[in-house]
């Protein structure tokens, strides 16, 4: 039990900050907790939530996502176009949308692997195409989706809203049991000490080119799930949510150096993101002062957490971290 | 010893550019065999384990497993045939629990299944080896080095290895645990399995091995049966021929008489690192600092060059006890240390800038006079003559040996009193080494209090005037004069005791 407090740490407070946020939002909003104040947050928490996810995967293995938003751009413009018709027309739209976001992971995964190129460079080019893909395909905010469907998804299950039961099928039906395969434990082996891996025989350039194409996947389910909730398509969504994905990743205890952090501790920084912005919203602060209060939030949470490199005594290993 | 080898390597050579790591070297590794490979620092013992394990590849010469030539692209090549390495430079992942790291590399374990079965058995073999309070849920990076060693033997125990290589794997772990260790070695060798087992521990290698093979320089000197050579013997394979024209003459310290005091340290210690250092620096003479590698020779120079936090105990430049928070403070005049670091591509040099650039670097920021423009550096660029196509090309262009020159340059400019070096001449070709070591002997004789951290035994028995022995963090033997030899330096750096080695 004391093991599993301790690896899991960062998880455990993100989760104790998280609930306090949102008794405090709940109980300060004018209209009360209720169904309908909980799906609004909901859904606009899982969004977040799903472009942190994107993101975990390129960090855990050492690496970053610049591109995540542009994905999700790429994905929403594309949903735009797909998800308005016949039921079946509506599944292909689907698979066609997470296929379109796992072969842009996979171009990442392949450029930064083969290319032996800086992750953040590929992605920042690839990054551009793919917002230049988007704004081809909805050069305004636009298009069409399908709105039964869009209300199934983001109303509420027997009172409880359908966005918290998604993220909670994803952990449990997805990340659990994954954090039980070779390539769960093979992502955290490549960003914690890629030698390591290597020496243990561990096929590196393959789990790093997966890991990469499972961020694009999430990023395009972020893309989607935006759709649901906007019920239309934007090309401009890109930038905000790159830099706010990589902002959720840290608050929930995903380190940037590689190999320490989880699925579920990204969730949590996504959601508590979300509700630090929307406690704003109803505390009467100007809202152009929200950007300033975020990222103070933001910045005192990295601090905190690289608290550690006080302990370090060879002041070398310092630069190298 | 009529069964076929498990793994032979035929006239097997490796090369790093200009530097021979390994040169035509055959060997065989039989079943139900514990072969002990021997040598010095960088004697090539690492670069043969490396190759067999599938790490890096031969520049030359034969591979050959069960009879066929093979050529390994990655250690799961190598794994997939049962040649299994517990490596030295630990391959567990620090983020990772144990549990999860023996999973991982576990031969059932894929992208998908990992295979949960060899957990039982993990857990039976911490269990023989006394080391049951390893908790499978402990993350690897918050265990004990010994724990992390034990941890690593497992791992490449429940492998099932045909031959099993040990590369420096016990050097952490106490006599206990060792004794068990090997007995696990020892049945796995009666199971049929082929064992290579390099180590730097003399009774270790008495204790386990049936045959011994000694490596020089990158060659194989010798194999011979456990018992067939004594420890001086052995020895004296390891050292093989001084050659005593690289080194300028030593002066005769006893009728010269002890020089001035300039740095000396009190009982320095850094809560795990190091322990009781207390040395004492004089003008005129070259000290040695010796041992294995990672013994906390380098700790002791940074805790001097002020790049160490934690530092208890005094250092006491010229008399007065003096603070040293910071290199720019070592720097300063009224302290003068230099220290050239021991990797001289990264922490040496700025790669990119000119060479002018980077001789420049240390006298900015420092009080008093600053060496500037290319005629300040003239003559210490002359005395060291260092090759350059000019002092406007980026220092890359240099090899490594011109390269360390101007590391050497730099420094030398701001004439400071103390001169640490930590293994200077590590990688570079002959001409240069005889060049640094009668710049060496003459900043000596010109006053400087030199500290030469070094891993080549030569070093300290023709260069230094004295030398401390490290061993775990403390100073293990003070040699001088007549006692600088070889079986001593040995001895000492295995902290085996003085006697025990020159009369075995």
């Amino acid at each position: 039990m004391l093991d599993y407090v301790r690896s899991n740490r960062r998880e455990m407070i993100a989760a104790i900050v998280l609930i306090v946020l949102l008794a405090y939002y709940l109980i300060t909003h004018p209209r009360g907790p209720s169904t309908y104040v909980m799906t609004i947050w909901a859904n606009q928490c899982l969004i977040l939530a799903l472009a942190a996810a994107a993101q975990f995967f390129a960090v855990v293995v050492r690496g970053i996502d610049l591109s995540v938003g542009a994905i999700m751009a790429l994905a929403n413009t594309l949903a735009s176009h797909l998800l308005d018709g016949s039921g079946i027309s509506i599944v292909f739209g689907i698979a066609a949308v997470i296929a379109m976001g796992a072969a842009c992971g996979l171009l990442n995964g392949l450029l930064i692997v083969f290319g032996r190129l800086q992750a953040i460079v590929v992605t920042l080019a690839t990054a551009s195409i793919f917002v230049g893909l988007a704004l081809l395909l909805r050069p305004t905010p636009g298009g069409q989706i399908n709105y039964d469907l869009a209300d199934a998804m983001t109303l509420d299950v027997l009172g409880i809203p359908t966005a918290i039961v998604i993220t909670v099928a994803l952990i449990v039906c997805f990340w659990l049991p994954l954090r039980r395969t070779g390539l769960g434990l093979g992502i955290y082996a490549v960003g914690s000490s890629e030698q390591a891996a290597f020496q243990s025989g561990l096929n590196v350039v393959l789990i790093k080119v997966v890991s990469y194409t499972l961020a694009g996947v999430f990023a395009a389910l972020a893309g989607l799930y935006y759709g649901f909730v906007t019920t239309t398509g934007d090309a401009g969504i890109a930038a905000t949510f790159t830099l706010n994905s990589i902002a959720a990743a840290v608050l929930g205890g995903v380190l940037l150096r590689g190999g320490v952090g989880t699925l579920v501790g990204a969730f949590a920084g996504a959601f508590i993101l979300k509700t630090i912005a929307s406690l704003m919203f109803f505390s009467g602060i100007p809202s152009l002062a929200q950007p300033l209060f975020e990222g103070l939030i933001l910045a005192a949470a990295i601090v905190i957490g690289g608290a550690d490199v006080l302990r370090v005594r060879d002041k070398l290993e310092v630069f190298a971290r | 010893m009529t069964e076929s080898p498990i793994l032979e390597m035929k006239q097997v050579s490796k090369r790093y550019g200009a530097t021979t790591a390994l040169e035509k070297v055959t060997f065989s590794c039989v079943p139900s065999e514990i072969h002990a490979v021997l040598g010095e620092n960088g004697a090539g013992k690492s670069t043969l384990m490396k190759l067999m394990a599938g790490v890096i590849r031969p520049s030359e010469g034969d591979i050959i497993v069960d009879g066929a030539p093979v050529t390994f692209a990655s250690p799961s090549d190598a794994a997939r045939l049962g040649i299994i390495c517990i490596f030295q430079e630990l391959s567990l992942v620090p983020d990772l629990n144990v549990r999860a790291n023996l999973l991982m590399s576990a031969p059932g374990s894929g992208l998908f299944r990992l295979d949960t079965s060899i957990l039982a058995q993990a857990q039976q073999l911490l269990e023989r080896v006394g080391c049951g309070h390893i908790r499978m849920n402990a993350r690897v990076g918050d265990l004990s080095l010994a724990d992390q060693q034990v941890v690593e033997i497992v791992k490449g125990l429940v492998k099932k290895p045909r031959l099993l290589i040990l590369d420096e794997s016990t050097s952490a772990l106490n006599t206990t645990v060792v004794e068990r260790v090997f007995e696990l070695v020892r049945a796995e060798r009666d199971l049929g399995v082929s064992v290579l087992f390099i180590s730097h521990r003399f009774h270790e290698i008495e204790a386990l091995a049936d045959r011994i093979s000694v490596f020089r320089n990158g060659r194989l000197v010798d194999t011979f049966d456990n018992g067939a050579h004594t420890y001086s013997e052995i020895i004296d394979k390891m050292v093989g021929q001084p050659i005593d024209d690289l080194f300028p003459p030593k002066p005769d310290i006893t009728s010269r008489g002890d020089g001035e005091v300039v740095l000396q340290t009190d009982n320095l210690a850094i809560s795990d690192a190091l322990d009781g250092i207390s040395l004492t620096l004089r003008k005129g003479q070259i000290t040695g600092l010796g041992g294995l590698d990672g013994q906390g020779q380098t700790t002791i120079l940074k805790a001097l060059f002020g790049l160490m936090r934690g530092v208890e105990g005094t250092i006491a430049v010229a008399g007065e006890v003096t603070a040293i928070p910071s290199p720019a403070v070592a720097k300063n005049p009224g302290i003068g240390i230099a220290y050239i670091p021991e990797d001289r591509k990264t922490e040496g040099l700025i790669q990119s800038q000119s060479i002018l650039e980077n001789l420049e670097l240390p006298g900015i920021g420092n009080p008093g006079k600053q060496p500037e423009g290319g005629d300040t550096f003239t003559p210490w660029l002359d005395r060291l003559e260092l090759k350059h196509g000019g002092l406007e090309l980026p220092v890359s262009s240099l090899s490594g040996g011109n390269q360390q020159k101007v590391v050497l340059s730099k420094w030398l400019a701001l004439a400071p009193r103390v001169l640490l070096l930590a293994d200077p001449t590590r990688g570079i070709d002959v001409k240069t080494k005889t060049q640094i070591y009668q710049m060496l002997r003459q900043l000596a004789d010109e006053g400087t209090a030199i500290l030469l951290l070094t891993t080549d035994y030569e070093e300290l028995i023709h260069l230094c005037d004295t030398a401390h022995i490290v061993y775990g963090g403390r100073v293990v033997a003070e040699l001088t004069g007549e006692d600088i030899t070889g079986q001593n330096i040995i001895a000492a750096s295995m902290n085996v005791g003085v006697a025990e080695a020159g009369h075995a």
